[in-house]
């Protein structure tokens, strides 16, 4: 039996006080407080003043009203999808600190079953979409229920594990999926309007683009967000205060299943085909990557990081590059190691600085 | 001090690969008291914390709240059912402020926690009561401060804080006074002592001079066992604790063989 044992008679003890572990802990008590900077939980621009928030709001809205103008709008579309993919990682890594790696597996079903009930049914686009997106979310509470019961390197390689079962039927079901000939010709179908130009697509879809955004950054900023960030920054704390840790992340695991699909949905509408490449694991990889070059837990950082890998790999190939995922994998390191925060956090960071600095002066 | 037990303990036991860390504990916590736990180091103190909190599950044994068993519950079935408890290494939400630490607590028996489609804004419904608990610790000037950067004796504060916020039925600290300044010491010995109405409050104290002032009874492990049980007076001159430490000390201080 074990007894290291300093406390060693009640008097003692009255002098001693402290336990091993707890005079520990105090030595490593920082000797300053640092005046308060304001909750970190609503992201880097919490902080802001209201009108900032209101002036960028602004203009992210400006952005995506003039984005197809000022790019082709084939890529307009592209980085509309992929940026809700992105934030619907960044839900999971960035503020419940739940890293997927499968979740090609929901924007690939949306984008499959938006396909399908586009084809088959005739549906109009938006109808099509809103089927996909919620397959995708009844897909992800089954595998969301097995995953959550594993944290960090092992959730990830669990949600792959389901992504690559996902790709595997897809692969195999040739009769529904049309296998790697791909779901051809989805019609864009909405009350008789032509949307054969992807100009006035990209409009069409806007709506539900900033729809499916704007969910996100409510989930965020509700009370459920709140538990989420307690539960990534220490589960065991949020248990103790009485908070199911398992049923809250299968809950945003669902929610992100369902902002996947939307943007995979739309994904498929705007190629008027889907392929097998959907469900790949690479389409996982990018989301993830998109989301770090942005900036992990920014929320909107996935928007960027979806803006600069979608236009850069556009440019690549049409400069006729064929080593494209040599520099997007460059970019990826390079940020990894100089800008951890990412383009969003190391902006943020930077304009808080200069806050603070201006503070200071007057 | 008579009265219901409110936490009713019964043979608890936990083995950890064949080492038993708690062996055969019988405890009952009578209502509306201050019962402490005290023991050597490794007496398996934190250990019946952890399996009266959910956080372990038992070996052996069943623990009943109320009248109503709960052996086994997981921790936030526990702390729904009014089991609130402190952590010995100070367990806290390092990027949250300290207002939003009490929010979370606040809400946690509301269901407000899943409205993911309403605005955050509604936790200000809490702002009053976030005061109220953050002015009783002593934590009124930090409100805004987040968990990291808070002076350790704060940290302390906020655990007790976000614990209270809970209004649980049973409070359990694990060690609240451990690694404090006097003045600190005096301060926690107080807030007890006024949060104790109305609630059953179980701690482990090592500060023999804070159970003296706060408890109603003292229970005594050591390796794992109840060794006595008693008023801290009746404790304080029984001869198995004092030549349980003394034991202890003879033999010499870190680390003895087993
Ligand atoms: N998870 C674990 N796995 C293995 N052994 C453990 C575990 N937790 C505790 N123990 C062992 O059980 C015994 C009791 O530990 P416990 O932390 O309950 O003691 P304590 O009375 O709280 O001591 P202290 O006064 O140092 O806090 C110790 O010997 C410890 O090493
Ligand atoms: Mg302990």
């Amino acid at each position: 039996m074990t007894e290291r044992s300093r406390v060693v008679t009640p008097e003692v003890a009255a002098g001693a006080g402290a336990s091993a572990s707890a005079s520990a802990e105090r030595s490593a008590e920082r000797p300053a407080e640092r005046p308060a900077r304001p909750p970190s939980v609503l992201g880097a621009v919490a902080g802001a003043p209201t009108w900032f928030r209101y002036a960028l709001l602004a203009v992210g809205l400006g952005v995506a009203l003039w984005l197809p103008n000022g790019l082709y709008p084939t890529v307009a579309v592209d980085i509309a999808c992929w940026a809700l993919f992105a934030v619907s990682v960044d839900l999971l890594l960035g503020f419940t600190g739940l890293l997927s790696f499968g979740h090609a597996a929901f924007w690939g079903t949306s984008a499959y079953v938006t396909g399908l009930v586009a084809i088959h049914a005739g549906a109009p686009f938006p109808v099509a979409v809103l089927g996909g997106a919620l397959a995708a979310a009844a897909l992800a509470a089954p595998i969301g229920y097995l995953a959550v019961r594993r944290t960090g390197i092992y959730f990830a390689m669990v949600t792959l594990a389901f992504a690559q079962m996902v790709y595997y039927v897809a692969n195999e079901w040739r009769s529904v999926t049309r296998g790697e000939n791909g779901l051809q010709g989805v019609p864009r179908e909405l009350a008789g309007l032509d949307l054969t130009d992807e100009y006035y697509f990209y409009y069409a879809a806007l709506p539900i683009v900033l729809a499916g955004l704007f969910a996100a950054w409510r989930i965020v900023n509700s009370p459920f967000g709140r538990v989420l960030v307690g539960i990534r920054d220490n589960p065991a704390r949020a248990r103790a205060l009485g908070y199911p840790v398992h049923r809250y992340k299968l809950t945003v695991f669902v929610l992100s299943g369902f902002i996947a699909g939307l943007g995979g949905g739309l994904f498929a509408v705007g190629h008027r085909f889907v392929a097998l490449d959907v469900l790949h694991w690479t389409t996982s990889g990018k989301a993830v990557i998109m989301v770090v070059l942005g900036g992990i837990g920014t929320l909107w950082g996935g928007l960027l990081g979806a803006a600069v890998l979608v236009r850069l790999e556009d440019w690549l190939s049409f400069s006729g590059f064929d080593t494209i995922g040599l520099v997007t994998g460059g970019i990826f390191v390079l940020v990894v190691l100089l800008f951890r925060r990412g383009i969003w956090g190391s902006v943020a960071a930077l304009a808080q600085r200069l806050a603070a600095g201006r503070r200071r002066d007057s | 001090m008579t009265g219901q037990p409110l936490l009713s303990v019964r043979g608890l036991t936990r083995d950890f690969r064949g080492f038993r860390a708690v062996d055969g504990v019988d405890l009952d916590v009578t209502a509306g008291s201050v019962h402490a736990l005290v023991g050597p180091n490794g007496a398996g103190k934190t250990t019946l914390f952890n399996l009266l909190t959910g956080f372990l599950r038992p070996s052996g044994g069943r623990i009943a709240l109320d009248g109503r068993d709960v052996t086994g519950l997981p921790p936030e079935r526990m702390a729904q059912l009014g089991v609130a408890r402190s952590f010995q290494i100070t367990s806290l939400f390092p990027r949250l402020s300290a207002r939003e630490h009490l929010e979370l607590a606040l809400q946690s028996g509301s269901g407000l926690g899943w409205r993911f489609w309403r605005s955050a804004k509604l936790l200000r419904r809490y702002r009053n009561r976030t005061e109220e608990l953050l002015e009783l610790v002593g934590l009124g000037a930090h409100a805004d401060t987040t968990a990291d950067v808070l002076a350790y004796g704060r940290k302390r504060a906020l655990e007790l804080a976000i614990a209270l916020a809970l209004e649980p039925k049973v409070l359990l600290l694990d060690e609240p006074t451990a690694g404090m300044g006097l003045e600190d010491v005096d301060r926690t010995v107080d807030l007890i002592g006024r949060v104790r109405d109305g609630r059953t409050v179980v701690l482990v104290e090592h500060n023999m001079s804070v159970v003296g002032r706060v408890a109603d009874r003292v229970t005594v492990l050591r390796a794992g066992r109840v060794l006595v049980e008693g008023t801290y007076q009746e404790v304080r001159v029984d001869e198995r604790v004092i030549s349980a430490y003394l034991g202890t000390a003879a033999t010499g201080v870190d680390d003895v063989a087993r």
